[in-house]
């Protein structure tokens, strides 16, 4: 069914039609209207699920925690500082093997207070040992969440699916909101291999030594570095996961085919801008006005699969391009762009190695004109690999002072 | 790239739901066969009286670029006096239309770079059974009129599902009257010099 609303309700739609048992969430901006319309589906009866009404966003993840322990799907979502003060759990999630899925609506951290984008708050996340999938519209949202679902469900590893505060929560777009039947297909019921029995009582993660033991079963145990091992292992593994669910997910519904990213007139593409989210779509007009107004022959690789980042795939896609943008809206300070840092290390080994430039744009929602878009791209195309020394310092796009 | 993508820019206060008079013609253009609809509030630290703005942007393929509009097609005005505080007409393209709520007459509101329409909204709004300062219905009638981009019929049709549950066929009517009162007008262009 086509519909037009914001993106905050197309994830709300995606949760319902997902089947998640337990919503446990604190308010934040600009996440409140997703969790509000989720509390509206459950009290009109239309979602047969519990809403926990925590006391804070730590709170949030370990009543999903408990949730999936116990065997139910369980739906968190958060931004910004919220995200990081349920920190400490998110790396609990990860390193316990649960099936959660939580949006993250991308905000600016504070200090400065900020309720704007940008994407700081799931990029501080980025080592915790989740999936993170970014998305560029509300098609994505809807059909992103419910791929997340099942991949959580199918590795047992939590998924974050990040959209762009405002640019994707607040804006309203059409988008087609899939039959409830046919995402029954898609996404079986909830199973959690470890689930919580009290007729088999057993210790989970309670403290692991450094090294192998014997238990009291008489096994080898796992050490601490055998299992963080394990989630590493089983992360990468996570990419080929995808794929197949994303082929799936195409056959039922006749949507998809770009799981970990999506190239845009990269085919005969001497320069490649990459990005994640809205950014990634904006720069299609700018590619546009690239070709027709200066003969660049520029494309747009918009990455979807942040972590585990697709390293081959990245490396395949941009293999023998000139110059390769990364714009991005975060930032490891004191270094470089976190994207950037990925993907000059993915072409590490190219030969040629393509240069690869670096842009800051849109910190705390600052504003990101098209124009100046396309014409620091239009300079960096003119000008990369040119230069006596290249320069792997950031550049800053819209600075004001 | 094929088609223009139709900007429209909605003014308004916070509370007088310009949002909501954007979100309901973003949906009736999308069932007038706009394919790409797409609506972004700009958002602050908003409180009620406020001045805020949201952008619509309307095409028949699809749109990508989610950025605030910069140079609206058309702008859309909910409260005429927000005009001494916001320069509401700020990009906005010459020969571009200009929608107001105002009980001026249109004479003393035409403009030499751009149409003017302008329609009493909050008289009307009474007149339709609304409470006193409901403008957010009545301004998409005069929207709707003055731009021939929507037909009357799907505006309506939307006003009554948006509002369902709150005053519906009030509502809609305020929208029908604001369409049958909005004056549309430009300003004579002066007798060119050149004629010897």
């Amino acid at each position: 069914m086509n519909t037009i609303e914001s993106g905050n309700v197309a994830a709300a739609m995606a949760v319902k039609l997902a089947r998640a048992e337990v919503i446990a969430a604190y308010p934040i901006t600009p996440q409140t209207p997703l969790t509000e319309k989720l509390s509206e589906m459950i009290d009109r009866g239309e979602l047969d699920a519990e809403y926990v009404a925590v006391e804070s966003e730590h709170s949030a993840l370990a009543v999903c925690i408990g949730a999936a322990s116990a065997g139910v799907r369980p739906f968190t979502a958060t931004s910004a500082n919220g995200l990081l003060y349920m920190s400490e759990q998110v790396h609990w999630a990860a390193g316990a093997r649960l099936p959660l899925v939580m949006c993250v609506v991308n905000r600016g951290v504070g200090a400065p207070w900020t309720v704007w984008n940008d994407h700081q708050d799931a990029i501080s996340q980025r080592d915790a040992g989740w999936i993170q999938l970014f998305v560029k519209d509300h098609q994505e949202i809807m059909d992103t969440t419910l791929k997340a679902f099942r991949l959580a469900e199918e590795v047992s590893i939590p998924v974050m699916v990040c959209y762009d505060g405002y640019y994707l929560s607040h804006t309203y777009m059409p988008f087609d909101a899939p039959e409830q039947e046919r995402v029954d297909r898609f996404l079986p019921p909830f199973h959690y291999a470890h689930t919580l029995d009290p007729s088999h009582p057993e210790n989970l993660n309670s403290v692991t030594m450094p090294d192998t033991r014997t238990d009291v079963h008489g096994e080898t145990a796992p050490s601490y570095m055998d299992i963080r091992h394990n989630l590493h292992r089983e992360m990468v593994q996570a990419i080929d996961r995808l794929e197949a669910i994303d082929a799936a997910f195409r056959e039922l519904f006749g949507r998809g085919g770009h799981p970990l990213m999506e190239p845009w007139r990269c085919d005969d593409a001497e320069f490649v801008i990459v990005a994640m989210g809205t950014l990634a779509n904006q720069f299609r007009d700018v590619v546009e006005r690239l070709r027709e107004q200066d003969g660049i022959r520029a494309g747009v690789l918009a990455i979807h699969l942040y972590r585990p980042f697709p390293n081959d795939r990245v490396q395949a896609a941009l293999a023998g391009v000139r110059g390769v943008l990364v714009y991005e809206k975060a930032l490891s300070y004191g270094n470089q762009g976190p994207l950037y840092g990925d993907v000059r290390s993915a072409l590490y080994d190219c030969e040629p190695r393509p240069a690869v430039e670096n842009f800051i744009v849109g910190l705390g929602g600052a504003g990101i004109r098209t124009g100046e878009l396309y014409r620091t791209a239009r300079q960096a195309c003119l000008e990369i690999g040119r230069q006596e020394t290249p320069d792997d310092a950031p550049h800053w796009v819209g600075l004001g002072v | 790239m094929s088609d223009p993508i139709i900007e429209i820019r909605w003014h308004g206060r916070g509370g007088q739901g310009a949002i909501t008079a954007a979100k309901i013609v973003a949906e009736a253009a999308f069932r007038s066969g706009y394919g790409g609809a797409m609506m972004a509030p700009t958002f602050g630290t908003e409180r009620r009286g406020a001045p805020v703005h949201t952008s619509l942007k309307i095409a028949h393929h699809r749109i990508t670029d989610l950025s605030p509009i910069e140079t609206p097609d058309i702008v859309v005005v909910l409260d005429h006096m927000i005009m001494g505080e916001v320069d509401v007409t700020a990009g906005l393209k010459p020969g571009g239309l200009l929608v107001l709520n105002t009980p001026r007459p249109l004479q003393r509101c035409l403009h030499p770079d751009y149409r003017v329409a302008v329609a009493p909204v909050n008289e009307i709004a009474e007149q339709a059974g609304l409470r006193r300062g409901i403008v957010n219905s009545g301004i998409i009638g005069a929207f709707g009129r003055a731009s021939g981009l929507i037909e009357l019929a799907v505006l309506t049709d939307c006003i009554e599902r948006e509002f369902s549950g709150k005053r519906p066929r009030e509502n809609a009517e305020a929208a029908r009257l604001a369409w049958e009162r909005t004056e549309v007008g430009s300003m004579p262009k002066p007798v060119a010099a050149a004629a010897r």
